[in-house]
């Protein structure tokens, strides 16, 4: 089982080298076969695992290398495989296996080819490195492999300035983020001596009210660790305020945005958290922060969703609202059902962006929704199965995103933390603005007159970012029509149409109620008895999905879709006149509430202008002027008056030499 | 035992001075300009001293003479050494010499003349034969130095080299007879026998401690015995230059090793404090001296100074850990100075010295490889990784902080980082620079293939130092301690 386990982030990492290092000599094709088919191995040997851990009992927690030895901490490569990973990597490989294939028909024409499948085959082992670990070593190596990546593939058109730009922003804004979590990770180890989880997870315990080590303040230990780790999740999973680069980051190819910002690398932090459920559930406080943030990132990334016209760009803060509601699960101590919304949004998420990809090769790369309309019967296929996905991710009843969604909004109602309530009103209409941008988008792109085509595209009200990378926007010509994808395209579509519908109805009652994560994810039951209330009032997942027609959500979700389809298809002239009447709030929202504007100058001109000043005057002065150059011409100086006692004339010589001596008998008196 | 037998320490030395005399006659009927019969018989005659050196080599320690000579590990390691050093030198001088008509029979004879003074003087347990062997190398040095009868410079550097060696001894021989008046013995065992017993005159003993001290320096050259370093470095010939920079430092720290190490062993404290000034003024003044020189020659003497109060800092460490760094620091300085004077070498030609920093302006653009050979000689010298010049620092600096004299270790690695500029100088100029000369580099296969091992030495060494490093360590613990 072991060289199983060693094979799957091998695999695509063999995939990764031969695609990058010798893409030119494999040629296109041979670069994706190959590629692909060290996916697909890395998938059948996680769906292996998956059934040995689930089924088989098996668990797995040891060192497959050891790298260094430091002092008392040893550094070590080694997997933990319980049914947290298991679970983790059976996502990531699947999706992964789906984009890889989708990636075939969508960079067709890119010349990039064998480099895009060289980083998404590196993606894939880095997360499954990620997810597989079993030390905060190898966590964070995974963790920044992972940003290096998606670094990379955001600026994988490397000669549009818009992408150079989004992937400079989602570096340095994950590295504020990799700062808190680094220091997490330098606590933990300086505390508890030891990288390993279960060594820490074991000794924890015995420091839980124990403060930290920080002169000057009286924190508690555990909860300044947990909040330094939450903050490199809040970096990684982009929560508010760190959520500014995950919509830029849609200036990467769309398999991207679903593999990496969408499904898999967005969640790594959700899934950290997780993992580290026995820290967090020794700290209240930080269980509060994270609650708090998930649901401002839920509400108010979702509100932005409404006025965008760019169809990723919908699709990523709908993505960041999710990120939200996992977020708020977290803090409510209902990991299981965190990780369970976790893994259904990614199948529907990722349907979602493939969907939301092949509508833009149909569109010949034109991504402006106003510019669409009316392609349901172009391209019935992607018109299906993004139904499916936008559904799935409003809740409706029985589809995979229903049961995740539904048991995060009990699990926040039972929970007593602080910010609970809050937490509670923010989700419950998140609810509904879910619905509301999600058919919006849905209405505008399939439904309505066919506004494609039209030889000048209107581009006001656009923002700008948007525009000047229009040099990409190619559009339909005048008369043209948008036609079906390819089969590879497609293919993937159906095959995450599938899970996304049914996934839930099926994984609810073990994932959420069952008990299946046992000894992977703790939860301090006495303390928090969400999911036991929970549990109490759950009758299997048939009842659960009947029972809901009579709650909130449900129509408050229904009433989402019913004033979009009122303000979107029956008076199409209401938004405009909405839009000039609440101009204010508008104006907030198309600058996504001067988040960016306040980053640039604050952040960005703040930081250039101390580096402007450390370089003029610490560097250029200072430590140039004064302590390099200074100390070379000091020496300099010494240098040419020691030469001048060389004056060539022996009797200076000798006289030295007498010196010399008188010194060596006088001191001898010194140290008697 | 027959009276042949009881001299088998010594054949190294008495079968040299056979050849030399043979040499000496075989040269009057050699009518070959070249002198090719004379070079291949000294040549022979080194490798012969070697093989004896070897083969008689026994374990622990040998006596003789009544107990004025010695024959121990350590002296048999520094002898072929020694040996090694001056074939090498022969290689890189030979044309150099040949081109400038002083490739002469005397040359040769001098050379090893000046041999058997370093073996003398490495063997030596007896304040007499030292200074014997001593005189003996000396007065062979001085004669080379002037070799170059037409030139001004050398022989205005070999009078020089001989008033003040001369003044050198007469403060040895001061000491020495101190020495003698205190304890009342010039053997080395029975001078430290004496001082251990105590001797009613504390005062003459340390008088005469300052004037041994004072010679030795002054052989070494450290600062402020140096002044003829400069000077002489410069005027002699470049193969005269290599010879006086290499062989003899070995002899020296033989004589450090036997006078101070050994015999005064008891007085260590005020030696070793005198050994602290004159290393840290040794250091700050090679180094900083160094960097204002433009004739490479001078640059080396400045830089011979530094090194030689480094390798002062491992003898005032004193045990295994300091002698056998020291040891080790000396046979490093030896191999990476062989190198850098026969780059000298190599470089110059008929009627041109290779001798100033703008020699070697652009040296990669006419010879990649010799550039490279050079860059890994002026990294060993500056204490770069993975030359061996680090790892001989290294030794030293750990063996100074072990005895607890941090301070001393940090400023020796602070001017070793100001000494590593002007090293690392020449690296620029070779790389970086165009260069001003673009007359083809003719090389002679045997000098080529030598700087080629010179260099790969230094790196390979550097990267697998562990067994010259035992070696010197097990030298010095067998001399000091079997006593």
């Amino acid at each position: 089982m072991q060289n199983l386990y060693l094979l799957v982030p091998v695999a695509p990492l063999i995939g990764a080298v031969a695609a990058g290092l010798f893409g030119r000599q494999l040629g296109r094709t041979w670069s994706h076969r190959i590629t692909i088919a060290m996916v697909a191995v890395s998938f059948f040997a996680s769906v292996a695992i998956f059934r040995d851990v689930v089924f088989g009992g098996h668990a797995f927690n040891g060192a497959v290398y050891k790298w260094l030895t430091s002092g008392e901490t040893s550094f070590e490569i080694g997997f933990l495989i319980d049914r947290l990973s298991a679970m983790m990597m059976l996502v990531v490989t699947f999706v992964s296996l789906m984009v890889h294939i989708y990636t075939i028909g969508y960079m067709e024409e890119d010349t990039g080819y064998q480099r895009f499948f060289s980083y998404i085959s590196l993606f894939t082992f880095s997360m499954l490195m990620l997810v597989m670990s079993n030390n905060f070593m190898q966590l964070f190596f995974g963790w920044e492999a992972v940003g290096l990546v998606s670094y990379l593939l955001i600026g994988f058109w490397y000669t549009r300035p818009t992408a150079i730009y989004a992937n400079l922003k989602a570096f340095l804004v994950n590295r504020v983020g990799d700062f808190g979590f680094l220091l997490g990770i330098g606590l933990i180890l300086m505390v508890f001596g030891t990288a390993d989880y279960a060594a820490v997870f074991a000794i924890a315990p015995n420091h839980a009210n124990d403060l930290a080590p920080i002169p000057g303040v009286s924190w508690n230990m555990m909860s300044a660790i947990c909040i330094l780790l939450f903050i490199g999740a809040m970096g990684k999973s982009a929560q508010f305020p760190l959520h500014v680069w995950l919509p830029d980051s849609m200036e990467g190819p769309t398999p991207i945005s679903a593999l990496i910002h969408a499904a898999t690398m967005v969640t790594a932090g959700i899934f950290m958290v997780a993992r580290m459920s026995p820290l967090f559930e020794m700290s209240d406080t930080a269980l509060s922060l994270i609650m708090i943030v998930g649901a401002i990132t839920a509400l108010f990334m979702g509100l932005l969703g409404i006025i965008q016209n760019d169809i990723k760009r919908v699709i990523a803060y709908s993505t960041l609202s999710q990120l939200g509601y996992m977020t708020v699960a977290l803090g409510a101590s209902a990991y299981s059902v965190a990780l369970f919304h976790l893994m259904t949004h990614a199948f529907f998420k990722a349907l979602l962006f493939l969907a939301a990809g092949s509508v833009i090769i149909g569109m010949h790369h034109d991504q402006d929704i106003r510019n669409m309309g009316g392609v349901r019967k172009y391209m019935p296929i992607t018109h299906w199965t993004f139904l499916i996905g936008s559904l799935a991710l409003i809740g409706f009843p029985f589809l995979s995103g229903f049961y995740s969604k539904t048991s995060i909004l009990e699990a926040v109602e039972a929970s007593h933390l602080f910010g609970s309530g809050f937490a509670y009103v923010a989700l419950l209409l998140g609810v509904f603005v879910t619905a509301f941008y999600s058919f919006r988008l849905y209405f505008l792109v399939f439904h309505g007159e066919e506004r494609f085509g039209a030889s000048q595209h209107d581009h006001q009200g656009d923002h700008a970012d948007e525009e000047v990378s229009s040099d990409h926007h190619h559009g339909l010509a005048p008369g043209e029509k948008p036609h079906e994808t390819p089969w590879v395209v497609w293919l993937p579509l159906v095959l995450l149409a599938v899970p996304s519908m049914i996934i839930g109805y099926i994984a609810v009652e073990p994932l959420v109620f069952g008990n299946f994560f046992r000894d992977a994810v703790y939860i301090n039951s006495e303390h928090y008895h969400a999911l036991k209330h929970m549990l109490d009032e759950f009758h299997g997942p048939g009842a659960m999905a009947l029972e809901d027609l009579e709650s909130l959500a449900f129509w408050l979700a229904m009433g989402g879709v019913a004033s979009s389809w009122f303000l979107y298809m029956k008076r199409r002239d209401i938004p405009q006149k909405l839009s000039q009447k609440f101009g204010f709030i508008y104006t907030v929202l198309d600058n996504k509430y001067y988040f960016d504007r306040f980053n640039d100058w604050f952040f960005a001109g703040g930081a250039r202008g101390a580096s402007r000043f450390l370089w003029k005057f610490g560097d250029v002065k200072l430590i140039d002027g004064l302590m390099v150059n200074g100390t070379a011409r000091l020496v300099g100086l010494f240098s040419g008056v020691l030469r001048r006692f060389q004056t060539g004339y022996i009797y200076h010589y000798a006289f030295s030499m007498i010196i010399g001596v008188f010194v060596l008998l006088t001191i001898r008196n010194w140290f008697e | 035992m027959s009276f042949l037998s009881t001299l088998l320490p010594a054949y190294a030395e008495i079968f040299l001075l056979v050849m030399v005399s043979v040499i000496l006659i075989v040269d009057l009927f050699v009518v070959n300009q070249n002198k090719t019969l004379t070079y291949v018989l000294v040549q022979l005659t080194l490798l012969g001293c070697s093989l004896i050196t070897v083969s008689t080599h026994q374990p622990g320690v040998a006596h003789l003479f009544n107990n004025m000579y010695v024959d121990d590990l350590m002296s048999d390691v520094l002898k072929l050494f020694c040996y090694l050093a001056l074939s090498m030198m022969l290689v890189y001088s030979r044309n150099y010499l040949m081109v400038r008509g002083l490739f002469t029979g005397e040359f040769m004879v001098l050379a090893l003349f000046s041999l058997l003074g370093m073996m003398v003087m490495i063997s030596a347990s007896h304040f007499l034969t030292l200074y014997l062997g001593l005189e003996l190398m000396s007065l062979a040095l001085y004669a080379m130095v002037a070799l170059q009868r037409d030139s001004a410079i050398a022989t205005e550097a070999a009078m020089k080299y001989f008033i003040l060696g001369a003044l050198a001894s007469g403060l040895l021989l001061y000491g020495m007879s101190m020495l003698y008046g205190a304890t009342g013995s010039l053997e080395v065992a029975a001078v430290s026998n004496a001082i251990t017993h105590g001797v009613p005159n504390k005062e003459l003993l340390v008088f005469g401690l300052v004037f041994v001290v004072a010679g030795l320096a002054f052989k070494l050259g450290v600062v402020p015995f140096h002044m003829w370093v400069p000077d002489v470095y410069h005027g002699a010939p470049t193969a005269m230059t290599m010879l006086i920079g290499t062989a003899p430092k070995l002899a020296a720290f033989a004589f450090v090793m036997r006078i101070l190490a050994e015999g005064l062993q008891p007085l260590v404290m005020h030696w070793s404090s005198m050994l602290e000034i004159l290393a840290v003024l040794s250091m700050a003044l090679g180094n900083i001296t160094a960097i204002a020189q433009t004739n490479l020659k001078r640059m080396f003497a400045y830089s011979t100074i530094a090194h030689m109060g480094f390798l002062l800092l491992g003898v005032l460490s004193g045990g295994i850990d300091g002698y056998g760094s020291a040891m080790f620091y000396a046979v490093i300085y030896v191999l990476m100075t062989l190198g850098g004077f026969g780059m000298i070498m190599l470089l110059s030609r008929e009627g041109f010295e290779a001798d100033t920093l703008n020699d070697f302006k652009g040296l990669n653009q006419r010879s990649p490889w010799l550039a490279f050979m050079m860059m890994l000689l002026m990294f060993s010298m500056a204490g770069i990784p993975p030359t061996v010049g680090f790892y001989a620092k290294l030794s030293v600096l750990s063996a100074v902080v072990n005895t607890g004299h941090i301070p001393l270790a940090v400023f020796a690695v602070l001017v070793s980082l100001i000494g590593a500029f002007y090293y690392l100088r020449i690296v620029k100029l070779m790389y970086f620079d165009a260069p001003e000369s673009h007359v083809p580099i003719t090389l002679q296969p045997d000098s080529g293939i030598l700087i080629s091992f010179n260099g790969v030495a230094v790196l390979l060494l550097g990267i697998i130092p562990g067994n010259l490093m035992s070696v010197c360590a097990v030298s010095v613990q067998q001399s000091l301690l079997l006593h």
